[in-house]
């Protein structure tokens, strides 16, 4: 199986360290992970409610790209995973609007438009495709005695494209499982991490990244996975901000779940990201050497 | 114009309004110009109401004083109504089978949304009975005698009441119960709502009474086999499952499971629900009908290693001198006759398993209310006394309604009982522990004598009713007063809030669900389901115990769910049923078979081997197949399979079928 890796903004910007991670496990595998070539924004966010049509093209137009490869097309932000399945969605069922972008993707010099190409999570693709009996007999460093919170976030699991169940997923705590760890069961799975209401309404985003540390800090985590870009950047930047006004001090490095994959593999620590946390997130390696 | 048959066809066409049900949609009037144009047709008619007095009248004054010898009736679906207009059609002097129904509600009215294709596709469908009809030839029907005993499948409250009501009218009953015991689900209830008289002893008197009648014969731990067979006349095959002690020799007297190489009970008792214990040699509880031992094999050291002391078997030969364990019982395969047969194989709960988010199987205080009715049962796992799985008595608890019910993403309907017995636990659960009770709830639903009365005492009692569908039960806490405790998150609609209501024990209330080899069921019997999988009843209002297969009824919650009140009253209606089968004595076999024309047989023998219900045998004699006219269904296999071409079926002969699509085709 053959994968289009669609990074989006956030893998080039503030999630890195989620491409460094992502890239050096796939490489583990052995599996080829080849850029969409000329990609543009997902559509994400405000573009959608300003003008639904035009928002549409920009996320079909990544869509027509990949029609040309052969193969399923990974977005690891959680926010480009569910634009882009929607957008596809959205065209399969609306033959109107499907007709009405497929020419204007024509004007752009992009003949075709199969909508049947899929766009998959990598958690997604290593669960499912590539197996946890695989990964299981990959890992070189076996992360025994890791206590690790698996955080989902909201937008992976929503009911439509689910390759798990939208409430109590359980696809990062197996994989987790299969690299060493002790997962910690809890009911926050795909609780809100405040979004970009940190960015707005800061003093909400804060007491929803509060929530989520208090917990994992009361069943005893030593880290938080994280699947999403946006997730990990309100866990780990807001960290500072949410310990002091709930005066309860919280150290907890928030990784990227392919971070952790890629160190279980056997990838070099240098390589993936760990210098561009703000929570020092070496120290969770350290721990399990 | 063919003559068909011979004589020149005079035939009505009567065309039903069905109030606006057919005429809502079809130009019924334009029908009837059309069908008045077509060869043969000396009248043709609309009515209203068809199937009414009036309505078949016409149909006998038409054939009297029009000489008809063909009648066509245009109206809903030959499963409603094809008796009826066959019996006018008789009544007006001409044989019934001369008489075809087209079937213009269910295949047209309620299908076709524009009504010109509508009008188009009726008038299609009577021109094809028009064509049609002129084969017809009158036939006759074949009376068979009805076997008079009843085989019930389920020995619930349904199956039991059905039994011992067949068997008080002097009926021979055999009744099949797939567990170790009679008594169903009702068996493991404490109460019953809304009078709360105690299960046991309502249902205990009448178990026993089943044993001890001498009409019924009892089938526990078996399964059925196979059906076959017809109205009247059908033969069971019933698989006895070892339970490895022997019936006519155990006693129930315990001895055997007091001296089991298991000192204390060690596996989880399926009768209470997983939440008590029993040793593998094990009666199911104590007042288990019948009273009678059994082996599970899946615990027990001999079947697994085949070194077990057998300390039970030494027992109940030594101690009890009944040497009744028998380790090499194997299963038996037992036929039976009967005339008639009533299903009521009732219902699974709702497993909870597939709503996460209310934590049940991940957190233990959470509970199914099967596992509550087992918890207050004063002979159940704790002795009436509600305790939880960590041994501490609850102080808050929450009661979740509508668990898998009314929810779209699982069961669309009502389960019709989860309102009424949760009220019921609640209160129970409230008089044993002083504990305050929370209902979270859609809506109540308590229609049902005394029912709506039960609500209002409840809540004078000081139970609490929060309307609202609960979003999930967690052991996120964020309060003092949550520690330690799971919270129920629920938005209370009608203060319009979100609220957190911390509790120690929280009871799903499942609904109920068909049985998961109820398509399995169906296929043996040969009835409908609906697409839910609950068995279907012939007519929702005015067949609600009998099926599309004659001689089969249906009683208790396998046809939808339905309370104890409900399913007793069904259960007696399905016995009914079957009494009047079995004391009419015999019955009208349908026409509609294959007959062999001895002229062209050259007895191949091709059609024996193929016949799916063995009906056709060889006559040595004259060298030709022969078919048994009581066991052939009219299924068509042979009728296609014959090289000679020798094979006709009644009502559906070559000639029928093309002059049919002849006319389908002309319009």
């Amino acid at each position: 199986m053959a994968y289009v890796y669609y990074p989006g903004c956030s893998l080039k910007g503030t999630g890195v360290s989620y491409e460094k991670s992502l890239l050096a496990t796939f490489k583990r595998l052995n599996i080829p992970l080849q850029e969409l070539d000329d990609w543009n924004c997902c559509g994400a966010t405000s573009y959608m409610s300003i003008s639904e049509e035009q928002a549409l093209l920009l996320s079909a137009r990544n869509l027509a790209l990949a029609s040309e490869n052969n193969g399923d097309i990974i977005a690891p932000c959680s926010a480009c995973y569910m634009i882009l399945n929607r957008t596809a969605n959205i065209l399969r069922d609306d033959r109107t609007l499907r007709q009405k972008i497929v020419e204007k993707l024509k004007n752009v010099g992009l003949e075709h438009l199969d909508l049947s190409v899929r766009v998959r999570h990598p958690l997604d693709v290593l669960v499912n495709d590539v197996g946890l009996d695989t990964i299981r007999s990959a890992v070189v460093n076996k992360l025994t005695g890791l206590r690790v919170f698996p955080y989902y976030g909201c937008l992976i699991v929503r009911p439509g494209n689910g390759f798990d169940h939208p409430t109590y997923p359980t696809s990062l705590d197996r994989l987790l499982e299969a690299l060493g760890c002790e997962v910690i069961d809890h009911p926050l799975k795909t609780r809100c991490c405040g979004g970009s209401l940190t960015g707005t309404l800061e003093e909400v985003g804060v007491r929803l990244v509060y929530i989520l540390l208090k917990e994992a800090k009361k069943r005893g985590a030593h880290t938080l996975a994280t699947l999403c870009a946006l997730c990990q950047f309100n866990l780990d930047v807001y960290q500072e901000k949410a310990a002091r006004k709930y005066n309860e001090a919280f150290d907890f490095p928030i990784l990227f779940f392919t971070q952790l994959v890629a160190f279980a593999l056997g990838a070099n620590p240098r390589d993936i990201g760990l210098e561009h946390h703000f929570v020092p997130a070496e120290q969770v390696f350290e721990m399990v050497r | 114009m063919k003559q068909g048959n011979g004589t020149v066809p005079r035939i009505g066409v009567y065309v039903c309004h069905c109030g606006t049900n057919i005429a809502g949609n079809v130009d019924v009037k334009a029908v009837v110009d059309f069908a008045s144009k077509l060869p043969g047709v000396v009248v043709a008619r609309e009515y209203k109401y068809m199937c009414s007095d009036p309505g078949q009248s016409l149909i006998k004054n038409d054939i009297r004083e029009k000489n008809l010898n063909r009648v066509i009736v245009a109206s809903c679906s030959p499963h409603l109504h094809e008796h009826t207009f066959r019996h006018a059609t008789l009544e007006g002097g001409q044989n019934p089978y001369l008489f075809h129904m087209v079937n213009i509600r269910e295949q047209v009215s309620w299908v076709t949304e524009d009504k010109m294709s509508a009008t188009e596709k009726a008038k299609a469908l009577v021109e094809a009975a028009v064509y049609r009809v002129r084969y017809h030839e009158a036939l006759e029907t074949k009376e068979v005698p009805v076997n008079p005993d009843v085989l019930i499948i389920g020995g619930g409250i349904a199956g039991i009441t059905a039994a011992l009501t067949l068997a008080n009218a002097g009926k021979k009953v055999y009744l099949v119960e797939r567990d170790y015991s009679i008594g169903g689900h009702m068996a493991k209830f404490d109460k019953t709502f809304p009078t709360l008289d105690c299960a046991s002893c309502i249902l205990t008197p009448k178990m026993t009474a089943v044993k001890d009648h001498p009409n019924i014969h009892l089938f526990t731990y078996s399964e059925i086999l196979e059906i076959d067979g017809y109205v009247g006349n059908f033969t069971a095959r019933i698989l006895k499952k070892p339970r490895y002690v022997i019936e006519d020799r155990c006693i129930g007297c315990y001895v055997c499971v007091e001296h089991c190489v298991y000192k204390t009970p060690k596996f989880p008792s399926e009768f209470d629900e997983g939440l008590g214990l029993r040793k593998p040699v094990f009666i199911p509880f104590p007042q288990a009908v019948p009273l009678i031992a059994a082996i599970d094999p899946e615990t027990c050291i001999e079947f697994k290693s085949h070194r077990c002391k057998k300390t039970c078997q030494e027992a109940c030969r030594d101690l009890v001198g009944r040497d009744a364990i028998d380790f090499t019982q194997r299963e038996e395969v037992v036929e039976v006759q009967v005339g008639a047969i009533i299903v009521a194989t009732g219902f699974k709960t709702f497993d909870a398993r597939r709503i996460p988010e209310y934590g049940y199987g991940r957190y233990p205080n959470v509970y199914t209310s099967l596992e509550i009715e087992r918890l207050v049962n004063s002979s159940g796992p704790t002795g009436g006394e509600i305790v939880m799985r960590d041994g501490r008595k609850p102080k808050r608890v929450g009661i979740i309604h509508c668990v898998g019910s009314r929810d779209r993403n699982f069961n669309p309907w009502c389960s019709r009982v989860c309102c009424m017995y949760s009220l019921k636990l609640a209160h129970l659960v409230r008089e044993r522990t002083g504990a305050e009770v929370y209902n979270f709830y859609i809506d109540i639903r308590t229609p049902g004598k005394g029912y709506e009365e039960f609500y209002e005492k409840l809540m004078q009692e000081g139970v609490h009713f929060i309307r609202g569908k609960v979003a999930e039960v967690t052991d996120w806490t964020i309060t003092p007063e949550e520690t330690g405790k799971l919270v129920i998150r629920v938005e209370d609609s009608l203060v319009g809030v979100v609220r957190r209501i911390p509790v120690d024990m929280v009871i799903l209330s499942v609904g109920l669900e068909p049985r998961d080899d109820a398509e399995e069921v169906r296929r043996q019997l040969n009835i409908s389901c609906s697409s839910e999988g609950w068995f279907l009843e012939r007519h929702p209002k005015l067949a609600p115990v009998s099926t599309f297969t004659d001689g089969i009824f249906i009683a208790g919650a396998c046809q939808g769910p339905k309370d104890i009140p409900d399913t007793v009253a069904q259960a007696g209606a399905a016995a009914a049923e079957a009494l009047a089968l079995i004391d009419r004595g015999s019955v009208e076999l349908e026409p509609n078979i294959a007959v062999i024309d001895e002229q062209k047989c050259s007895g191949c023998h091709v059609c024996i081997a193929l016949c799916p219900y063995s009906a056709i045998s060889f006559n040595e004699e004259k060298n030709v197949a022969v078919i048994n006219e009581a066991l052939c269904k009219g299924c068509g296999v042979c009728v296609g399979t014959c090289p000679s071409k020798a094979i006709t079926q009644q009502l559906f002969t070559d000639e029928e079928l093309l002059a049919e699509i002849e006319g389908v085709l002309l319009v």
